[in-house]
């Protein structure tokens, strides 16, 4: 009983009561001091309960000295002055006497009288308005709205997500860097996750702020770096809030000057990110990313910018994706987007400028399908006369190792039964169920009847495909450390330099989520210890690479193909630095992003630290 | 008399028990009964009770049906009954027992030995102590250890009873648990007191924690002398609603057991309101339940209540003259315009739930308040129509570098200015509008001006005083309460220093000081048509006071805790008051009666808002609930649920469409008024017994919510155009 009574409230030692009562000079008993311990307890709860409701009425959620004092005054008893101090007071303990006392330093007053920096008055009280939701909506300034739920959370915990949040969101580029390297590797933020899903789900409300929604792009991508999140089901919000800046017309690609584009981009790149490192907690979330870029691509009413987003998203989902979806859309899709290209009236220059924008990312994503297919095959072939049973997919089941990597120590079985499985899940109901591949051969001569010699990838289309292959893995391996290798590398075959496009650093090539390893190379560093994930069994590679990868997007010459437009060379290039590394980042040359616009200014995150790095 | 038939009951019972198993018993038993009634009370009319009882309560029935608590009933009665009577208690009466004990055990009659022994606390594990305590109990005068028995035995029926009973004599409990426990204090029985509370405070509904947190603290009869919430929960009484059979049953038990300790607190303490017909179901009972003194007796919200709107004197809209008027938009006008005084022409029909236009005195309209009027009208034709689909827009009003504390915020009715009373003492008033506040020029200066001339209000303006702000001070305390007068002249502030301060705001100086509190004044306010005002604080009752009176005209007293929150209804001719004991009283300001109490907050209510219509009021507390009462038939017609801490502010939009609530969870949430009151059914029945059944349905009438950026919203407002405007300080 006597138990439950300390808990429920805090009490005065009789000890204590004799202590004090010997510092004023008077000798107890023991029991006069038990029961003056006693009342002294009662007092001191009655003076807080009656205390607590002067805190109320001055609407705050503190209880301060001043409330206690005017309980004190109203029960006819003196305040206690000198304790008005707005921080807490530090409560210290001396060991011997079990003694414990506030601090209190002497205050110098001649010193304080001869200050030359005599402080400022506070500024003044005042009152200020501003529009917080205009007919009911919120559709101002979300940052800083704080779902009422963190209320629940430890004051630490709550002052970190307010401060990341307000870092990320803020004004201050370098602090928001800080904020995302902490996002990136702060081991103790999972209790916060929920939170920063729903601040990163916000993506729909700041559609018309680049800025914006590439910062919180920025939180995604450092919330799926850090090692020490489980994402769980979380990755369904975070793919959702990241397919929305891919394929949603957003607000600010109203103006034509605000680059959307490299958004779409670096969304893509961090949507195959999520899908290759944290696909396998949700599962059938790749025949739902699929099918959601398929709708938007197939939909003619949406805008341009949109169909481009499902074209980088494709892309960026591996070549795998790009001939599923892509490729049987596209004969449909052509004539919609040659229709836009075709149209020379002044009024159709924005929207043909998107549409070469569409047609670029179209090439660029055909091209890489017919690299990786022909690979495939080669190394399918290769694989069925070479002795080491490991390095080899069969091309039954289209899982084709990237050919820089070493080859996955699991066994071959288990491979095929993840293809298999995950085409199971999604499967149902999915109409490229029924899809059959497309030989080589017919897929490059469909291709090129729609882009002619701007393919930058050459086949000798009459030669039979079962002895010839452009290039060897070895080839390619080697090639990957310069890019623009295996442009050159094929520049024999061609013919007319036009329309290059290499990306060496596209997604892993293709296979399932589960059974596809991890990025080995660069993120094996700031994933290397204590890695959440490691509870998973998959393989860890150490990569050949040594550089950091660069990714460059080059298209340039004139094309010449079906089209016949002049079109200026433009090019995106994106560095990726090591992110530990503290290499400050590096100026880009990033010019023309949109077709036929000049000397748009890079965007200041463009250049930004956080880019995203692709693993390799 | 009651009582008097509440122990004779028990001797019938005594009478029925000898004809039960106990034949050995039988005879000692009559005859320690029959000392017992000797020593307790002169027996001629309990001979005659004891034959007419039975039938009268439907003694018999029960005797069939339950019989084993009859069976068990004989023992039992004796001893309670006795350690009941502590007059009677002789040192012959535990002889007698032991006697009885002893011979029985020598007889080998161990099994009435049994049954003997289980009697007293009905405790067949431990019956070794319960003896004990049975026999010290006829030594000891009223054996304060008793008491943990008798609330266990009661405790066991309630839990016994028909479902249907249950929940509600589970009412009883937590009156009779704090009686219990204070009579224990009372009589310094301090550690029976401790482990009374440690047993059974477990058991209490959780909406009393706060309360049972006080008492907790409460040990020492001494302690009991200052705490003036405890005094007032034993001086008044805590009222019960119990269905008629719920309440027979409950009298039965207790008569049957002789229980006259818990009867005697029943009797003394409960106010138990029978009303024929259904009992009452849990969720019923816990929506009305909930404040210091139980729920309101029925007849106390009997009383006719004239909630219709006055009628509005018809000035006629001068069509003319659309562009002057708009650009004496804010403030004054600058020129008289004389105004055809169109006086009560019966043209609008009165309403009939409405007062008499001049039930209570109202100042009459002044030609700046008919300008105001016609500038209302302008503007409510521009109002917004809101409802669900159509939400107002907020504007949030957030005051910065209020490092002081703001602790009160008002706005005038056309939003042209805004107040605030600060921790400091200080009252500062802001101008909203581009148009400055200046001061009156001073008594030298006005001489000078030309008093005939057309703008004479606009020349006794001094210019060199214009400033977007101005600080007024007088206070000695935080200001609580603040509020403007209706024609934007006057403001009134109340504080902790016990006054309410009346401040010119031409002048920017204080004109009065009402002293009459002498406690933290929490609340004031203006009435909606000037003059009068009402102000309520820690003293526990609320004051009427007019203007030109330095004392109150009303003083409306009854609540039992501190008076929060006070509010007008449109119409003038009522007030409504919410307290700390978590009760709302609408008292009418014509005879000071109090019309109306509601209950049903789980806490100290800190908001009041009447709908435009006067038909109904909200209440928000600090149980982060909002409720809904239909003023008329004085029920609860609503909850709304949402907020997850005290909700600071209410109002209704300008034609009750929307009502906002803003709290300091950081949220202003918008609900659907107009669905809440439509969906009531208020048929006869439920607005004969007020046992509304409330549907959970805040998720649907709630219709958005919308946070601010830390920052606790502390006043709303609706514009005459239906714009939300909001108020607080920033937390962060």
């Amino acid at each position: 009983m006597a138990d439950r009574e300390e808990r429920r409230f805090a009490e005065v030692s009789r000890e204590s009561v004799r202590l004090m009562a010997e510092g004023a000079g008077v000798e107890l008993g023991d029991d006069v001091a038990a029961l003056l311990a006693e009342d002294v307890c009662y007092r001191l709860r009655e003076a807080t309960q009656s205390s607590s409701q002067f805190m109320r009425h001055a609407k705050r959620r503190k209880l301060t000295v001043e409330d206690f004092n005017r309980a004190l005054r109203w029960s006819n008893v003196e305040a206690i002055c000198g304790y008005g101090a707005q921080d807490a007071l530090p409560f210290r303990s001396v060991k011997e006497g079990e003694l414990f006392f506030v601090e209190d330093r002497d205050v110098n007053l001649v010193e304080l009288a001869l200050a030359t920096n005599i402080p400022k008055g506070c500024a003044e009280t005042m009152v200020r308005v501003n529009v917080s939701y205009l007919d009911g909506k919120g559709n101002l300034e979300p940052q800083g709205t704080v779902p009422t739920a963190v209320q629940s959370l430890s004051d630490d915990l709550l002052k970190y997500y307010q401060q990341i949040t307000r870092a990320i969101l803020g004004e201050d580029p370098h602090l928001m860097k800080v904020a995302l390297l902490d996002l990136q590797s702060n081991s103790k933020i999972a209790a916060l996750l929920p939170y920063f899903v729903y601040v990163i789900s916000g993506v729909k409300s700041v559609s018309h702020d680049l800025e914006q929604l590439n910062r919180l792009m920025h939180m995604v991508k450092s919330l799926v770096q850090n090692p020490y999140l489980y994402l769980g089901s979380y990755v369904r919000s975070l793919v959702s809030s990241v397919m929305y800046c891919i394929l949603e017309p957003l607000a600010a690609s109203i103006n034509p000057l605000n680059d959307h584009w490299t958004l779409r981009d670096y969304a893509a790149l961090l949507l195959s990110h999520i899908f290759w490192t944290h696909g396998d907690l949700v599962s059938g979330l790749y025949h739902q990313i699929l099918l959601s870029l398929q709708k938007v691509l197939s939909d003619p009413v949406r805008p341009l910018c949109s169909h481009y987003g499902a074209v980088v998203g494709l892309h960026a989902l591996g070549w795998k994706a790009v001939e599923r979806v892509l490729f049987p859309h596209l004969p449909a899709y052509w004539a919609n987007l040659q229709a836009v290209l075709d149209d020379y009236s002044v009024s159709n220059a924005q929207v043909k400028a998107d549409g070469h924008k569409v047609y670029g990312a179209i090439l660029v994503a055909v091209e890489r399908l017919l690299k990786m297919k022909a690979l495939s095959l080669s190394q399918s072939a290769e694989g069925q006369s070479g002795a080491h049973p490991g390095s080899v997919v069969g091309a039954v089941s289209y899982r084709v190792n990237s050919p820089g990597l070493s080859p996955p120590p699991e066994p071959l079985s288990e491979a095929a039964l993840g293809i298999a499985s995950h085409l199971q899940v999604g499967g149902a109901g999915c109409h490229w169920e029924e899809w059959t591949p497309v030989p080589l051969p017919a897929m490059y001569c469909e291709l090129y009847s729609f882009f002619g010699d701007s393919l930058a990838v050459r086949f000798s289309t009459g030669t039979g495909f079962g002895t010839h292959s452009p290039c060897t893995p070895s080839q390619l391996g080697d090639s990957r450390k310069e890019p623009p290798g295996p442009a050159s590398n094929l520049d024999t075959t061609r013919k007319m330099p036009q329309l290059t496009a290499n990306l060496n650093i596209s997604p892993r090539q293709d296979g399932s989520p589960r059974t596809d390893p991890p990025p080995p190379t660069t993120r094996g560093a700031p994933r290397s210890a204590g890695l959440s994930r490691e509870v998973f069994p998959k393989a860890r590679f150490t990569s050949p690479q040594t550089t950091p990868p660069a990714f460059s997007f080059l298209i340039g010459g004139r094309q010449m193909g079906q089209r016949c437009q002049g079109r200026r060379p433009f090019q995106t290039m994106f560095a990726t630095t090591p992110p530990v590394s503290a290499i400050p980042p590096r100026t880009y040359a990033h010019k023309l992003p949109v077709i036929g616009r000049v000397g748009k200014p890079v965007r200041r995150w463009t250049c930004s630290h956080y880019s995203l790095h692709l693993p390799l | 008399m009651i009582a008097l038939t509440g122990k004779n009951q028990s001797y019938v019972l005594v009478l029925y028990g000898l004809c039960f198993p106990l034949i050995h018993v039988a005879h000692a038993q009559f005859i320690l009964k029959m000392a017992a009634v000797q020593g307790g009370m002169g027996d001629a009319d309990i001979k005659t009770d004891i034959k007419t009882e039975p039938s009268a309560d439907g003694f018999g029935n029960n005797n069939a049906n339950d019989g084993r608590v009859l069976s068990a009933s004989p023992g039992s009665s004796s001893s309670t009954g006795s350690n009941k009577q502590t007059a009677a208690v002789t040192p012959e009466d535990q002889q007698t027992l032991l006697a009885v004990l002893q011979f029985l055990k020598k007889n080998k009659l161990s099994e009435s030995v049994e049954i003997l022994r289980r009697e007293p606390g009905s405790d067949t594990n431990s019956d070794q102590p319960d003896v004990s305590v049975v026999l010290s109990a006829y030594s000891q005068q009223g054996d304060p250890t008793l008491y943990k028995v008798y609330y266990r035995d009661l405790k066991k029926f309630i839990e016994t009873v028909l479902d249907c009973h249950r929940a509600e004599l589970s009412q009883v409990f937590y009156p009779l648990f704090v009686h219990m426990y204070l009579e224990l204090v009372y009589n310094n029985h301090e550690s029976e007191a401790k482990a009374f509370f440690e047993k059974f405070s477990g058991d209490q509904e959780c909406y009393y924690e706060e309360d049972l947190r006080i008492l907790s603290g409460l040990t020492k009869k001494e302690h009991m002398r200052g705490n003036e919430t405890l005094l007032d929960f034993r001086t008044s009484k805590f009222v019960l609603r119990i269905s008629r059979d719920s309440y027979q049953l409950l009298k039965r038990h207790l008569q049957e057991r002789q229980n006259n300790q818990i009867w005697n607190i029943i009797q003394e303490h409960l106010y138990i309101d029978i009303f024929d017909g259904m009992p009452r179901s849990k969720s019923q009972i816990d929506a009305m339940s909930g404040s210091l003194a139980g729920e309101a007796k029925r007849e106390a919200n009997k009383t006719k209540v004239y909630y219709g709107l006055l009628k509005e004197p018809e000035i006629e809209l001068p069509l003319d003259d659309e562009d002057e008027e708009a650009e004496n938009e804010e403030g004054k006008p600058k020129k008289k315009k004389p105004k055809k005084d169109s006086v009560g022409s019966k043209s609008k029909k009165q309403d009939p739930n409405a007062p008499s236009q001049n039930r209570i005195p109202l100042p009459e309209l002044k030609d700046s308040d008919k300008l105001d009027k016609i500038m209302y009208m302008k503007e409510a034709t521009k109002r917004i129509r809101l409802g669900p689909d159509n939400l107002p827009s907020v504007c949030f009003y957030t005051f910065l570098n209020a490092y002081q504390g703001l602790t009160a915020v008002d706005l005038t009715d056309d939003s042209s200015l805004i107040a605030g009373g600060f921790a400091d003492s200080t009252v500062r008033v802001w101008s909203v509008t581009p148009k400055k506040l200046r001061k009156v020029k001073s008594a030298a200066d006005l001489n000078l001006i030309d008093k005939e001339s057309d703008d004479v209000l606009e020349r006794i303006m001094d210019e060199k005083t214009a400033s977007e702000s101005k600080i007024m001070y007088g206070h000695s305390g935080p200001v609580y309460g603040i509020s403007f007068s209706p024609d934007r002249n006057y403001l009134l502030s109340s504080s902790e220093d016990g006054t309410v301060r009346l401040w010119s705001l031409l002048t920017f100086t204080c004109l009065v000081a009402y002293k009459g509190h002498n406690y933290p004044v929490w609340d004031t306010q203006f009435s909606p048509y000037g003059y009068y005002f009402v102000s309520g604080g820690h003293d526990r009752v609320a004051r009427l006071w007019a203007t030109d009176h330095y004392q109150p005209l009303r003083i409306f007293s009854g609540h039992l805790a501190d008076i929060t929150c006070t509010r007008f209804h449109p119409n003038s001719n009522y007030v409504a008051t919410g307290s700390s004991d978590r009760t709302i009283r609408l008292w009418d300001v014509l005879s000071g009666n109090c019309v109306r109490i509601f209950t049903g907050h789980k806490g100290p209510i800190h908001s009041l808002a009447f709908s435009p219509n006067g038909k109904f009021l909200a209440s928000g507390a600090t149980d982060g609930r909002v409720l809904l009462w239909d003023i008329g038939h004085g029920l609860m017609v609503g909850e709304l649920k949402g907020h997850t801490d005290t909700i600071y502010s209410l109002r209704f939009s300008r034609d009750g469409e929307i009502l906002a609530s803003g709290s300091m969870d950081n949220t202003v949430r918008l609900w659907d008024a107009m669905k809440a009151f439509d969906d009531l059914e208020t048929d006869d029945f439920t607005a004969a017994t007020g046992h509304i059944h409330l549907q959970d349905n805040s998720q649907e009438l709630l219709l958005g919510t919308y946070t601010t950026k830390s920052t606790p919203v502390i006043h709303l407002h609706f514009t005459r155009r239906n714009l939300l405007l909001a108020a607080g300080v920033s937390q962060l």
